[in-house]
């Protein structure tokens, strides 16, 4: 079981949920989840690509991971100031709702 | 023994992420996510990855859920277990779409012959990565910290705003 096929089946379940969950749902907090589940299937190929091809002297994959990880951070952080103010102005967090220009 | 402690990692990280966009209750869902980040640190361990596995639960569970749990909180008026959302009405077509999607990538990932080149392990990787986030990506280590200063101001900044 501890093959590359293995990690990248589990990282393309991870991602088509995460897909899933993007085109679904209706909450902001709950889309940026499954941005989340996204970002961590791509670490996991990262990883694994990093750790099956042969590369442990120099460990390009596990840094790419760790800069997706701090882009993640951020990204979470904007995305939660984003959804405060949207239901501030809005009384709402469900993105197909706020369509106003101006509101 | 380890085979099997892979099987249930990957088991937890595949139910609890389909537990996050299916469960119609946020709290819920954020609960669930937090197995998903711990399941990926736990096949970081399988990877070898120590240092990246500590990230994920310090930065993932100890950072970023709690701001999203947060978030769940801050954004709606009946504080409890029971926030609920709803769904777009495009769920059919999501479905089929993301499923057809996970059918072309498996079909490419058995398909293709993967050449693995099968090198040793290292046991520690911090080392490594200490000296070369402070050699050769010193400048995507500055970069990195001026878009998170950027990114936090920024984010206190459209949080704190009065008028909207």
């Amino acid at each position: 079981m501890d093959s590359l096929q293995s990690y990248l089946f589990i990282s393309i379940v991870l991602f088509c949920l995460g897909l899933y969950g993007v085109m679904t749902r209706r909450n902001g907090v709950a889309i940026l989840m499954g941005v989340e589940l996204i970002l961590n299937a791509a670490n996991i190929n990262f990883v694994a690509f990093n750790r099956f091809g042969g590369m442990t002297q120099a460990l390009p994959g596990h840094i790419f991971a760790l800069f997706v990880i701090v882009m993640a951070a951020a990204e979470a952080a904007v995305a939660l100031a984003i959804i405060i103010n949207l239901y501030k102005t809005f009384s709402t967090v469900n993105v197909d709702e706020a369509h106003e220009l101006q509101g | 023994m380890a085979a099997l402690g892979f099987n249930l990692i990957a088991a937890m990280v595949i139910f609890t992420a389909f537990w996050v966009v299916t469960t119609s209750k946020l709290i819920h869902a954020a609960v669930a996510l937090m197995g998903t980040l711990f399941g990926v640190a736990g096949l970081y361990v399988y990877l070898y990855a120590d240092f990246l596995a500590a990230t994920q639960v310090i930065i993932y569970v100890g950072g970023i859920l709690v701001l999203i749990i947060f978030g769940v909180m801050l954004t709606h008026r009946v504080s409890g277990i029971d926030t609920l959302q709803t769904n777009m009405p495009n769920r059919p077509a999501a479905a089929v779409v993301v499923f057809l999607l996970f059918m072309g990538l498996t079909a490419l990932l058995f398909r293709t012959p993967w050449h693995m080149a099968d090198a040793a392990p290292v046991v520690s990787t911090v080392e490594i990565i200490g000296a070369a986030l402070l050699t050769r990506y010193l400048l995507h280590f500055e970069v990195a910290s001026v878009l998170l200063l950027v990114a936090l101001l920024g984010a206190a900044y459209l949080a704190r705003r009065e008028d909207g």
